[in-house]
């Protein structure tokens, strides 16, 4: 049998099955959207400031990626992500304080300011890392699943990666395992268009990531990854597949990031036009939630002005919690090197 | 004590392990049906079936990835390499991945996990086939880094990389599986981080590890013929290293030739050498001097392949000329 099909696809083709989430639900879904944007808003303030160094990738714009699929976890599943993880880390519950903290490499931070933007861990979580380079993750997540499989637990692991990572050996190499070796694992192509400034038609000799499972023999689907309800629905049928059948999915989330790589590039000007960026910008996960829970009278523009309140103070919280705590102890150099000690 | 090849003492930790704990797995290139590209894992895959013996396609990167990925929700999985030649597909997740994880979570993610293969110089295999990397990996915080020399140290090695709670790099010698020796039996381990002197002597060091280990002792035996009396000290274990051990020789001989199979430069011996000049420089009455691989890729021709490698001869010419004889 060929890698099955099971398309929604995005960019103004279908939509997702009609959602029906509970309001309760969507309301969970949009207080955690625009947390992550309004985070991410001020963790690139707190750059440009200098508290918070090295590589810093934001993640606005992919909001409805990160959300939706936690949605569809169970506690005791792991999760790897890349570099760009704040996302990620706060969808599955690490705290704001936590990641804001970690990004100001302070010792109350979850990787205890040792790993910083682009290592975000919280194993009580099953959060088993941001992980820094292109692809690395990818078999780490297959060995999660693996494990699952050893033990005879029905956990899953799910794995979130660009689409930059699909031309590079370790997914190739992970897939095939993945697949031959029926493992319960979820891979998602967050299709955000970009490899760093690299257009997708310009790095991949096919415009169809989802497409590359057919050569494993593994089920793909393409998602709309602005729309919060199809993420989740999508991530549910890969999840239930894992975890009842243990058969691993492909899911490419077509999504689109609103600012640079990092913080290093300009959002538009060199290798997209800002056209381009205000294109995107008209089907904003958070918009589209909001727009669908104002219409089912889910919320009013007294509720929304109030979620945006909680947000703001939630981060203003987690700023000046990190600017406020210690740096790690000067011996915190040596620790952590081996199990015991250096 | 029973007389075991190198192999299968190897064998028979791997074996023992996996009795005693069944978070060990073997995964690897034909570990399981082939019984191991060397042997080394002959019978196991019977013994404890497909789950826990586990072959892979050639994708020595994701296999790797793999089983750190394992090693880091707490199995302990033993990764085989068909030869660390191979592994240099998969060094980015020894170095990336496993030897950081630990560091990079702030302490929450372990990572203990065996990488295991054959290293060092084969017989003809020319220059891809046949290389020593325990340099390498032995530069990177978070990797310990194993070459037994003899079958009993690599049973004792390996029994205690398996239970070890961090990465684990443990270079076999490809020319060493057929070496026998004696094995004790059961629970052998040998600690890691511990140099033992194979041979006590009084008028040089010899600081080995792995395939050298032969090398050295063969020219301690031609020595003592001319009257020299030469001390083997194998390292065993190259990272963390028992600079004790090599230290309290250097300060009882004063003189010293390190025996390495891979290149000189940025080399084993040349931090064997580091340490002797900070803390026994008073000590010595003659520069360290080093054997190591000559400083070219590895040729196929016989004759030149001999030339290219660290021999009893170079030994002997080289504790000739830190004792002035030569």
């Amino acid at each position: 049998m060929a890698g099955s099909r099971a398309s929604s696809r995005a960019k103004g083709a279908a939509r997702g099955p009609e959602p029906s989430a509970s309001s309760e639900q969507c309301l969970t879904y949009l207080r955690q959207m625009k947390l992550i944007r309004h985070f991410e808003d001020k963790a690139g303030e707190a750059y440009s400031l200098g508290k918070v160094g090295g590589f810093c990738h934001l993640y606005i714009g992919q909001e409805a990626v990160a959300v939706g699929s936690m949605a569809a976890l169970r506690s005791d599943d792991y999760i790897t992500a890349s570099y760009r993880d704040h996302g990620h880390a706060l969808a599955r519950g690490l705290t704001a304080r936590s990641v804001m903290a970690e990004l100001f490499g302070k010792a109350t931070g979850c990787s205890h300011g040792k790993g910083g933007s682009m290592h975000l861990f919280d194993a009580s979580l099953g959060f088993l890392g941001g992980h820094g380079i292109v692809g690395g993750h990818i078999p780490l997540t297959a060995g999660m699943a693996f494990a699952a499989k050893y033990r005879k637990t029905d956990q899953v692991a799910v794995c979130f990666f660009g689409e930059a990572a699909v031309n590079i050996g370790s997914f190739h190499e992970t897939l095939n395992m993945a697949a031959l070796w029926k493992l319960p694992a979820v891979f998602i192509v967050e299709n955000n268009g970009y490899g760093m400034g690299t257009a997708l038609a310009r790095a991949s000799s096919k415009l169809d990531l989802a497409h590359r499972a057919y050569s494993y023999e593994m089920t793909e689907e393409v998602v709309d990854g602005q729309d919060v309800f199809t993420v989740r629905s999508a991530v549910d049928r890969a999840v239930e597949r894992a975890r009842l059948e243990s058969l691993p999915t492909l899911l490419e989330m077509r999504t689109y990031r609103y600012v640079g790589h990092s913080m290093s590039d300009a959002a538009h000007g060199t290798y997209r036009t800002k056209e381009e960026v205000e294109e995107f910008r008209q089907r904003d996960p958070i918009k589209l939630l909001e727009a669908h829970m104002v219409a089912a009278k889910m919320i009013d523009e007294a509720g929304l002005k109030a979620l945006d309140e909680q947000v703001v103070a939630e981060v203003e919280d987690a700023v000046t919690f990190a600017e406020e705590s210690p740096d790690p102890a000067p011996e915190a150099l040596w620790t952590d090197v081996l199990a015991g000690g250096q | 004590m029973p007389l075991l090849t190198y192999r299968d003492a190897l064998n028979e930790a791997m074996r023992e392990e996996m009795a005693r704990d069944d978070r060990v797995f073997l995964m690897g290139e034909e570990v399981a049906e082939y019984d191991g590209a060397y042997k080394v894992s002959r019978g196991l895959l019977k013994e404890f079936g497909p789950l826990r013996v586990v072959d892979t396609p050639i994708a020595e990167l994701g296999f790797a990835g793999i089983g750190v990925g394992a090693a880091m929700v707490g199995l302990r999985p033993i990764i085989e390499f068909m030869t660390w030649n191979f592994a240099l597909l998969a060094i980015d997740q020894i170095v990336n991945s496993a030897a950081k994880m630990r560091y990079m979570s702030g302490g929450q993610v372990g990572c203990p996990i065996v990488f295991r293969g054959p290293g060092g110089s084969a017989l003809q295999l020319a220059a891809q086939h046949s290389q020593s990397f325990e340099s390498w990996y032995a530069h990177i915080p978070g990797l310990k880094v194993l070459t037994p020399g003899t079958p009993a140290d690599a049973k004792g090695l390996l029994k205690s990389a398996i239970r070890d709670d961090d990465p684990v790099v443990f270079i076999e010698g490809e020319m060493l599986y057929n070496v026998k020796g004696e094995v004790p039996e059961g629970e052998h381990l040998v600690p890691i981080g511990k140099a033992d002197v194979k041979r006590a002597g009084s008028d040089v060091t010899l600081v080995c590890y792995s395939k050298t280990v032969t090398v050295a002792l063969k020219a301690a035996d031609q020595l003592a013929a001319e009257g020299i009396n030469a001390e083997v000290v194998d390292l065993r274990t190259i990272r963390p290293m028992d600079t004790e051990t090599v230290l309290n020789s250097v300060g009882r001989t004063h003189r010293c030739v390190v025996v390495e199979e891979g290149w000189s430069f940025a080399g084993v011996g040349a931090q064997v050498v580091d340490v002797i000049q900070q803390y026994a420089f008073d000590e010595l009455d003659a520069p360290v001097l080093r054997v190591t691989g000559a400083d070219v890729q590895m040729p196929y021709n016989k004759q030149l392949e001999r030339a290219a490698k660290a021999d009893p001869a170079k030994v002997i010419a080289a504790v000739k000329r830190v004792l002035y004889l030569a």
